[in-house]
């Protein structure tokens, strides 16, 4: 039987292949395996399809890397599966030697084999699906404002805000970045936490006009451990609310997208509307010389908060057109999986429009020129399903 | 001295009296067979051999020498009874597990006879506590029957290696397969999960392998063994014997605090199940 793919990991790396899974893990439950010619492609997307993530390992990350050519395939399985290959992360460089990982179609097994230290040897041999292409459509390179750190500046940002909080609100301005915790209910009920970065605390600060995006902050969480580990700086690429942020790692051998949709528009407004005195308010100078914060906290306490009744119904059916398909593209936005119902007590990520996947060219997996209104999110397809090789 | 002005004036009752000026070093050992309630105990001029048994097709022995204790006073040669053992231990940790530097628990466990509960004395910078565990009929346990003579493949592992293998284990497969064979893969531990299988192999020439004797290749299936994980976890070295019956037989070289050796071992009777598909 030739191996659909048949590639081999070294030393440090094999913890970086093991971190990408724990990094995936965080944000869907399957992990979409596809060996292509220019590299090796792990990607994961959550239940809601709101965010995405894909791994691109080209054959230098491995010491070995064949994939017979014109073979198109394509797997999925459940990431558990995968991660408990990869135990004891923190002492993985120390133990493994080296991962061998060979895909055998006909078998339906893929085989990852740890050459351990003592000459221990581990094997895992796990069933799959065979699975139709994951690939968000994005093209990062067109979004207006780019924002690029050290992973440690994010990580020291998110901390600030509680383990538990869904969605974070990211705003540009000038030579600003402020970090808020979005806020659903009732604003005097909650706690406000906003921090505030200096653009030149960022390696690159392109920003085309002032915007502000709201996100999942778990899934940004996911990207930054990833990040940190290798000490790569972090791309954010983003255009208006209801556009998806693209967060980007890359170094000479590897290539990671997280594309996380934003909320639309309205949403956004709503949270800023709701302290109209501190939308106004000028942010407080880090020097904290003047009584600026003073003022600032005394309006949100006293501006006029919109009562839950208020709530919109605002997710349904706020198409975001390309203007034309070369010019700008982005990634297209459907409609949300559920009306809104006037219910708070919506799981969060609901609020979230599916990113749009495109039918894909393998070899090309950045934007080419469709339109958007001929595509389709892709489903599994059930007939696949029953195909699946079963161990 | 508190301890021994107080037994002086009924020593006479006893049949058996072991004293160890460290309980840790009986109570540590006994926690590495505690995967039921009930042990059986049997005393003999030799020393303590404690045995807790899992329905006809686990048993887990402890032995502590005689030569461990401070004091070991038998009168009969052999004396025996069945205690719970999760009390037992409990007792003898009553002063808390954590250990102290410089600071042990000294232990005088003392039995009467048949029909008298265990009294153990235990004493820590001054304060005595006195415990009575009731006692019960002992049963007899099982023979396996594991002979040397019958041995067909034995090898012997540095247990940190191992101790890896068993920590990551797939908990989603029934059975824990042992193969033992003079050819590849040697000595492998497998699992058939949800997710697929997976095989540990340990070659015979590791720096783990101590010892490597394999006639023929032998494959045992038995539950997944994880009572016998905390044994593993005390141990340096384990030895893994299986004879012509497809018994399976693990000991443990258990080192105590003061650095003497004690033994630890299971018996497992084979899997009856039919095989499964590799």
């Amino acid at each position: 039987h030739l191996p659909a793919m048949d590639c081999v990991v070294t030393g440090g790396n094999v913890k970086v292949l093991a971190k990408a899974i724990h990094s995936l893990s965080r944000i869907g439950d399957e992990l979409y395996l596809e060996p292509e010619d220019d590299g090796l492609a792990l990607r994961s997307v959550n239940s809601s399809r709101s965010a995405y993530a894909c791994f691109l390992f080209s054959p230098l990350f491995f010491s070995r890397y064949t994939v017979p050519c014109g073979h198109a395939f394509r797997c999925k399985m459940a990431i558990k599966c995968v991660q408990a290959v990869f135990r004891s992360l923190s002492s993985l460089d120390k133990t493994v030697e080296k991962c061998h990982i060979e895909l055998v179609g006909e078998k339906s097994r893929l085989t990852f084999t740890l050459h351990c230290k003592h000459g221990l040897m581990k094997t895992h041999n796990l069933s799959f699906q065979d699975s139709e292409s994951l690939q968000a459509v994005f093209d990062k390179d067109s979004c207006s404002n780019v924002l690029r750190a050290q992973p440690r500046l994010l990580v020291d940002t998110v901390l600030h805000f509680p383990p538990a909080l869904e969605e974070v609100s990211l705003s540009v301005s000038g030579e600003r970045v402020l970090f808020r915790n979005y806020v659903e209910e009732e604003p005097a009920k909650a706690m406000l936490t906003e921090l505030s970065l200096s653009s030149d605390e960022f390696e690159h600060f392109a920003v085309g006009a002032e915007s502000s995006i709201t996100f999942c902050l778990k899934e940004l969480r996911g990207l930054l451990v990833f990040a940190e580990s290798t000490g790569l700086p972090v791309s954010v690429h983003f255009d208006l609310p209801g556009s998806p942020v693209v967060l980007s790692v890359t170094d000479s051998v590897l290539e990671v997208n997280f594309v996380l949709a934003t909320l639309s528009d309205d949403l956004n407004l709503r949270n800023h509307n709701n302290n109209p005195k501190r939308a106004r308010s000028p942010p407080p100078a880090d020097d904290f010389l003047n009584d600026d914060i003073d003022s600032y906290l005394i309006a949100m306490d006293t501006s006029e908060l919109p009562g839950p009744s208020n709530a919109p119904a605002q997710r349904s059916n706020h198409r975001l057109e390309a203007q034309s398909p070369v010019a700008n593209h982005r990634l297209e936005s459907e409609e949300a999986e559920e009306e809104e119902t006037g219910d708070t007590e919506r799981p969060p990520n609901k609020k979230f429009r599916s990113l749009f996947f495109g039918s894909v060219c393998p070899t090309d997996s950045q934007l080419t020129n469709q339109t958007a209104t001929s595509q389709e999110v892709l489903a599994s397809d059930s007939e696949d399903d029953a195909q699946a090789a079963s161990p | 001295m508190l301890l021994s002005t107080h037994s002086q004036t009924v020593d006479d009752n006893y049949v058996l009296v072991a004293s160890l000026d460290n309980v840790r070093n009986l109570s540590n050992i006994l926690k590495a067979i505690t995967f039921k309630d009930h042990a059986i105990f049997n005393a003999t001029p030799n020393g303590l051999k404690v045995t807790v048994e899992d329905s006809k097709c686990l048993q887990a022995n402890a032995f502590i020498q005689a030569e461990i204790f401070q004091e070991f006073t038998i009168k009969e040669d052999s004396v025996g009874f069945q205690i719970n053992l999760t009390v037992l231990l409990d007792c003898l940790t009553i002063f808390g597990g954590s250990t102290v530097a410089g600071v042990t628990t000294a232990l005088r466990m003392c039995y009467n006879g048949y029909g008298y509960p265990l009294t153990l004395f235990l004493e820590e910078g001054g304060v005595v506590t006195v415990c009575k565990i009731n006692t019960q009929e002992p049963e007899e346990p099982i023979d396996f029957e594991f002979c040397s003579t019958n041995v067909t493949n034995k090898v012997i592992l540095q247990s940190e290696s191992l101790k890896e293998a068993f920590s990551e284990l797939d908990m989603t497969s029934e059975v824990l397969q042992i193969t033992m064979s003079p050819s590849q893969p040697y000595f492998r531990l497998s699992t058939f999960g949800n997710s697929g299988n997976a095989h540990y192999d340990y070659p015979k020439d590791s720096d783990m392998m101590e010892l490597f004797q394999c006639s023929k290749t032998q494959t045992n299936r038995m539950s997944l063994l994880k009572p016998s994980t905390k044994a593993l976890a005390l141990s340096c070295k384990v030895s893994v014997r299986t004879d012509s019956r497809g018994f399976l037989s693990l000991q443990y070289l258990v080192r105590n605090d003061d650095g003497q050796i004690c033994f630890v071992e299971y018996y497992c009777c084979p899997d009856e199940e039919a095989e499964e598909e590799y």
